[in-house]
């Protein structure tokens, strides 16, 4: 890692091709630009994932920690390649007036040509599509259940606010539960007449959940309170009987459907890294998201 | 009217394909391919929930072993050589599935159990009657199982459930044996219902070479006897043949590699464009090409084979092929083998396929090579273009797994001076966890129902109706000749291009 203070976007790019040449010019494979805001706090956790998600998608990883928004500008980064990344990375600190223009320092710094993603891993712009540093990417990741203000109402915010593009990790952490809920009617091909779900109070996966089912099964779901983690159970009734996924602890799960023995499944709540790799595997507009989004605000809406 | 799953959308590509309700019997748990590939593999799917609730696997083999061993074996084996992390939850909920059934393949009371056990399995674990049959065992004995499996009611498809079987290399030694394999299996199974396993068409890397030709437009314009001079296909090997010699020994490099792997790779370089990527227009078109190949007529100037002799590889002394234990001093077994190969199309007349492998070779590697034409004129003075050779586009398909580019660029100076240059890219996902090992893809879609990655009957013949001239011809040639280990094969092999003009890529 090289550190340079009261920098501009130049001299960090300069510094990536410097890295290269001194790695002896490896190949430049990156697929993708993935912008990362973060606190100061959080940015740690946050490269670690990102690095992690790199293994999948090389890529460069421009960390931006926006601080105190007082006093003159400036701009500090730390530019590296190696020790664990496929790509390039560079960790970027403004302070001071620059902090209202962080695009002017991302930017230049964006692969040419290639995607670029970005990812806020605690509390997201309220419209993501129209942030300065949102309208750079065509891909934009927030996560709801880590938001730290307005936790209640942040799928909600996200959901109306909804933009080709955007994306949420609490969508993400759904897929297994909706690939196997998806594989259960596959093997009991079954009108669903009703549905709940049990899910800790504030569940921002457990409210996408019920919208995705109310607007692929056209029915009521019923939603309920457990005390988790994560989601605790997902009940499909059909007139053969209840078809029921059942995880209390957050890894394993017991499948019950009509006329089968019980069978237990791993079901385990998944890591940052798995998530946003996923996130990063399709960078076009994810249709099924934006219909479940449409619908969660119409519910909320109307509730 | 059809029923359609409400929760499934063909826009949703997030959710994986989860097989339906099934389980699988293996036969032959203590061997290599079963403990290295097919468990790991299993667990691996399991880990990823790509394996359904219920999942079971039977373990066939002649060992006095309860259940719980049959799942200490399989534990080891994913311990040793999963390649996700090993937990738990996954394990214990895969384990309560296990069963073993102890005998013989020629032991009728143990084929009752085997029934016995399916059915159990049905019942408690809701498998549902679907059941795919793994044969990890040597080939000589497939016809005795399947003959039990249909003599015990095993392989009755009932309604609405399926039964297939899964069958490894080598499919044969000859045209004759392969068609005799096959009668054995078709006999029994139908045709969609054998799944012959070639674990290279499930690497990420093979099925790229079919994303990369036919879903750019930069190279399918290039991709003709017009622009390329030639292509080499490589599989080497660093290692002998290790303790593998009963298998290996009369067999060789050209049955063990070159007519499953490297004549299926060759065909995904040279194939037309299928109309769909769906099972049978894959095969037609692989079909075609095995169909167009013609060999030289002087197979004595255009192959070559040789034996690995004792000497140093990777700073180890080894051993040669006849001090193998194992290996009689009299073998004529090749370790290395290479071919020259015409397909007799408008695209490739005339660009010769050169297909080699080997064992003991310089280093592990699998690539294919296509070899470009000289500019038709340089305007630049001969001593400019001294060093500049082919242009060349190599699809690196193990290990490092992604492609590189050769071409000419200007040496950084005063003068003009020409000179080779690479440019890589590098296969990301290849390396990590998240991208599948072929065995995991290959499994899952024996589960799925799902062949297009599997070689089919008719291809398998074709392509011993390649190889067989040569190995007439070789067999009446007498000794291989030795070449020296850690090397890149005999001198026969560099000969043999060098009469063309050319040279062996080093790979």
């Amino acid at each position: 890692m090289i550190e340079l203070t009261d920098t501009n976007s130049a001299a960090i790019a300069a510094e990536f091709v410097r890295a290269r040449t001194k790695a002896g010019s490896p190949a430049m494979g990156m697929v993708m630009t993935l912008i990362i805001v973060v606190d100061e706090a959080e940015a740690e956790q946050a490269m670690h994932a990102a690095r992690a998600a790199s293994h999948e998608h090389p890529a460069r990883v421009l960390g931006v920690i926006i601080g105190d928004a007082r006093g003159a500008g400036q701009v500090n980064a730390q530019v590296g390649t190696g020790s664990g990344w496929t790509g390039e990375t560079a960790l970027i600190r403004l302070k001071g007036e620059v902090v209202k223009h962080p695009e002017s320092v991302v930017l230049p710094l964006l692969l040419p040509d290639s995607p670029v993603a970005i990812w806020w891993p605690c509390d997201p712009p309220q419209d993501p599509a129209s942030d300065a540093l949102g309208a750079l990417a065509q891909r934009r990741i927030t996560d709801a259940a880590a938001a730290q203000r307005n936790r209640t109402r942040a799928i909600h915010l996200q959901c109306a606010a909804y933009a080709k593009g955007n994306t949420d990790l609490a969508w993400t952490r759904l897929t297994p539960w909706r690939a196997l809920l998806a594989a259960a009617l596959d093997q009991h091909p079954l009108k669903v007449t009703g549905a709940a779900i049990a899910a800790e109070r504030v569940s921002p996966s457990a409210d996408l959940l019920a919208a995705w089912l109310t607007d692929r099964l056209k029915v009521k779901v019923a939603r309920s309170s457990s005390d988790g983690p994560g989601i605790t159970e997902v009940v499909m009734e059909t007139k053969e009987g209840p078809i029921r996924i059942a995880r209390p602890d957050g890894k394993l799960a017991t499948f019950t459907s009509p006329g089968r023995p019980d069978r237990p499944i791993a079901l385990k709540r998944r890591d940052l890294p798995e998530l946003l790799a996923e996130e990063l595997r399709r960078l076009d507009e994810d249709d099924v998201y934006a219909a479940t989004a449409h619908r969660l605000s119409k519910m909320q809406a109307r509730s | 009217m059809t029923w359609t799953n409400p929760l499934r959308d063909p826009e949703d590509r997030r959710l994986p394909r989860i097989a339906g309700p099934c389980g699988m019997v293996l036969f032959g748990v203590t061997g290599d391919l079963s403990r290295k590939k097919v468990m790991p593999a299993i667990y691996d799917l399991a880990n990823r929930g790509l394996l359904p609730p219920g999942f079971s696997l039977i373990g066939f083999a002649r060992r006095d072993w309860a259940d719980q061993d049959f799942a200490q074996i399989v534990h080891d084996s994913v311990k040793a050589h999963a390649r996700t992390e090993f937990r738990e939850e996954v394990w214990q909920q895969l384990a309560e599935g296990f069963r073993f059934v102890p005998g013989n393949f020629d032991d009728d009371a143990a084929f009752d159990r085997l029934r016995r056990t399916i059915e159990e399995l049905d019942e408690a674990r809701g498998t549902g009657g679907n059941h795919a049959f793994y044969l990890a065992i040597p080939p000589g004995f497939f016809g005795d199982v399947v003959g039990q499996l249909q003599e015990h009611g095993l392989t009755e498809q009932g309604d609405g459930s399926w039964r297939r079987v899964v069958v490894e290399k080598p499919f044969g030694h000859d045209l004759d044996s392969a068609r005799e394999l096959n009668n054995i299996l078709a006999d029994v199974f139908p045709s969609g219902s054998i799944f012959r396993i070639d674990h290279y068409l499930g690497k990420e890397t093979v099925q790229n070479i079919l994303a990369m030709r036919f879903a750019n437009e930069l190279f399918e314009p290039i991709w003709n006897s017009n622009y390329v001079d030639h292509v080499q296909i490589t599989m080497a090997e660093d290692i002998g043949i290790g303790g593998r010699a009963g298998y290996y020994d009369g067999i060789g490099a050209a049955r063990d590699v070159i007519q499953n792997h490297l004549l299926q790779l060759m065909c995904l370089v040279a194939m037309e464009e299928p109309t769909s990527f769906d099972a049978e227009s894959l095969r037609i078109e692989k079909q075609k090409v095995l169909s167009s190949v013609v060999l030289p007529r002087r197979l004595d100037l255009t192959t070559a084979r040789g034996q690995y002799a004792p000497g140093w590889a990777g700073g180890e002394k080894v051993s040669g092929f006849l001090e193998e234990e194992g290996i009689k001093k009299t073998s004529t077994t090749e370790t290395y083998a290479a071919v020259t190969l015409y397909v007799d199309t408008r695209r490739w007349a005339g660009v010769p396929f050169y297909l080699r492998t080997g064992k003991r070779l310089g280093r592990r590697v699998t690539e294919v090579a296509i070899v470009f034409k000289r500019a038709p004129h340089l305007p630049f003075t001969a001593t400019a273009t001294e060093e500049l050779t082919q242009n060349a586009l190599v699809i690196r398909v193990q290990p490092d797994e992604g492609m590189t580019i050769r071409f000419g660029s200007k040496v950084p100076g005063t003068a003009m001076e020409i000179r080779d240059v690479n440019m890589d890219f590098a296969y990301g996902g290849s390396f990590t966890e998240s991208s599948p090992e072929a065995y995991e893809r290959l499994i899952l879609d024996v589960l799925l129902g799902d062949p297009p990655l599997f070689p089919r009957h008719e291809e398998v013949e074709l392509s011993w109706k390649i190889l067989d001239p040569i190995l007439d011809h070789w067999a009446k040639k007498g000794k291989p000749e030795p070449y020296a280990s850690g090397g890149w094969g005999p001198e026969s092999a560099d000969q043999m291009l060098a009469r063309d003009g050319r040279v062996w890529r080093r790979p």
